[in-house]
């Protein structure tokens, strides 16, 4: 569990099992970005049996709304949203092949679930470090729903981006057992 | 009588916007550093060394610390002498948000109709609270809010035989429920008494004060020391992360309310608790 794990997207189900709640990880290749806008067309595009604008399966998405980048720059400042907000379209996208997530907050019992029966993997990133993660960030580009403005989905390549296992294949979170180690009553 | 310009409310209103967004409060970046050495928990130790250097990238290359550049929370003391001329106050304070959030290269997070949820396009319009003081000076202070902290507050209309427990109850539950979700660690307004829309007010209000200044009230600010050693006992630490330090600071404000409730507000903030003044 000490030391550091380098990942590359996209990720396999062999790739999803072998991580445990806890893990730093350390994630190289494309990540989609994806908010509450982006994650709602996406469910009523599976729940009609349509195709997405892309193919998702195996493929990790950032859930990040970034700010416009300055002149000269790939991209504005890109930490992590609230992941409870998109819990309730998450399930269905797990099911259809996404390996995983990264975003900061608890999730819900559903899409526990689901990561556990589909294996798929909650990766969390550091909430309000914004300018410090896009460091990470070599290539940014809008690849659906250009007109949601910054809740766009775009197609990020970064290298070495920093996460922690929250949610693993095997029930493992990091949230619960963490705060125990701390909580005084 | 003093005039004051529009115009001049929004340039002064731009420029805030941008500073807030781009340069973490000296209080806040020191109280940072400082629970960096007092977290016990080495994963709390790691997000705030990271939350420095965010703050430290922000500033020196002028890019927001955090990519929720939020709602424009603008606070205005009007002095009583004061004559605004060449346009409303309101207008001057929304344009000055449209212009920062441009030129500032911050992101637009605002829909006109809380079902509709079309993008306005320019971050405005911002929520401003007026209130008029003596004098004839115009104090404006801009304070970005974002939905992360912004969606874990909460209001409770509490029964005055409730009391301070109940109080600190209500309190601890709202940062219990809010776990990772505001980004810890957290700075905590509390507003206590007037109405359900006044507490939440001077909930709001509390956060807007230094790390390290209490209530001038010896028994609230009692109850700002309680609340704070009750948020860090929850072990939520640094990015949820489990840790000592869940909390940097709890605020609390006071009105006189009715003699039938005890409303209480509590508005979650994050660790950037982004808020910049300036007196024109």
């Amino acid at each position: 569990m000490s030391g550091v794990i380098r990942l590359r997207t996209p990720l396999a189900n062999a790739d999803v099992e072998k991580l445990h709640a806890g893990d730093k990880i350390l994630l190289s290749g494309v990540l989609y970005t994806g908010r509450d806008a982006a994650h709602k067309r996406l469910h009523e595009l599976l729940r009609a049996g349509q195709p997405l604008p892309i193919d998702l399966r195996g493929q990790v998405i950032y859930y990040t709304g970034p700010t416009p980048a300055k002149p000269g720059r790939i991209i504005g400042s890109a930490g992590p949203t609230t992941s409870g907000r998109m819990d309730a379209h998450t399930p269905a996208l797990i099911a259809y092949g996404l390996k995983g997530m990264i975003g900061k907050g608890a999730r819900s019992r559903d899409v526990l679930d689901a990561i556990k029966q589909y294996k798929a993997v909650y990766f969390g990133a550091t909430g309000g470090a914004g300018a410090l993660l896009a460091r990470c960030i070599k290539k940014a580009g809008i690849v659906a729903y250009e007109d949601l403005g910054p809740e766009a989905i775009y197609r990020l390549e970064v290298e070495d981006f920093p996460a922690i296992v929250i949610n693993d294949v095997h029930g493992g979170d990091l949230y619960a057992s963490a705060i125990l180690a701390y909580a005084q009553s | 009588m003093r005039e004051i310009r529009a115009s001049n409310i929004s340039a002064a209103v731009a420029e805030l916007c941008i500073r807030a967004n781009y340069e973490l409060g000296d209080d806040v970046y020191q109280t940072l550093k400082d629970t960096t050495a007092t977290e016990e928990s080495p994963a709390g130790k790691d997000i705030l060394r990271q939350l420095v250097e965010n703050a430290d990238i922000a500033r020196s290359e002028q890019v927001p610390m955090c990519q929720d550049t939020g709602l424009a929370v603008v606070f205005v003391e009007l002095g009583q002498d004061v004559h605004i001329t060449g346009g409303l106050l309101s207008d001057a304070i929304n344009s000055g948000v449209a212009k920062g959030y441009s030129e500032g290269y911050l992101r637009k997070s605002i829909v006109g109709h809380p079902l509709e949820r079309n993008n306005t396009g320019d971050n405005a319009p911002a929520v401003i609270y007026t209130e008029v003081v003596p004098g004839d000076r115009l104090k404006i202070t801009v304070a970005p809010k974002g939905a992360g902290s912004e969606n874990m507050s909460a209001v409770g209309m509490l029964k005055p035989s409730d009391g301070a427990e109940g109080i600190k109850k209500f309190v601890v539950e709202t940062v219990k429920a809010a776990g990772p979700n505001p980004c810890p660690p957290i700075i905590v307004g509390v507003g206590i008494g007037g109405t359900m829309d006044k507490a939440a007010i001077l909930a709001k209000k509390a956060l807007l004060r230094r790390i390290g200044e209490h209530n001038p009230n010896p028994a609230d600010a009692e109850l700002e020391r309680e609340l704070l050693r009750l948020a860090n006992g929850t072990g939520i630490g640094p990015a949820g992360l489990g840790g000592r330090i869940t909390a940097l600071a709890v605020n609390v404000e006071t009105y006189p309310c009715h003699i039938g409730s005890l409303p209480v507000a509590v508005n979650i903030q994050c660790h950037a608790a982004r808020h910049k003044e300036v007196v024109l």
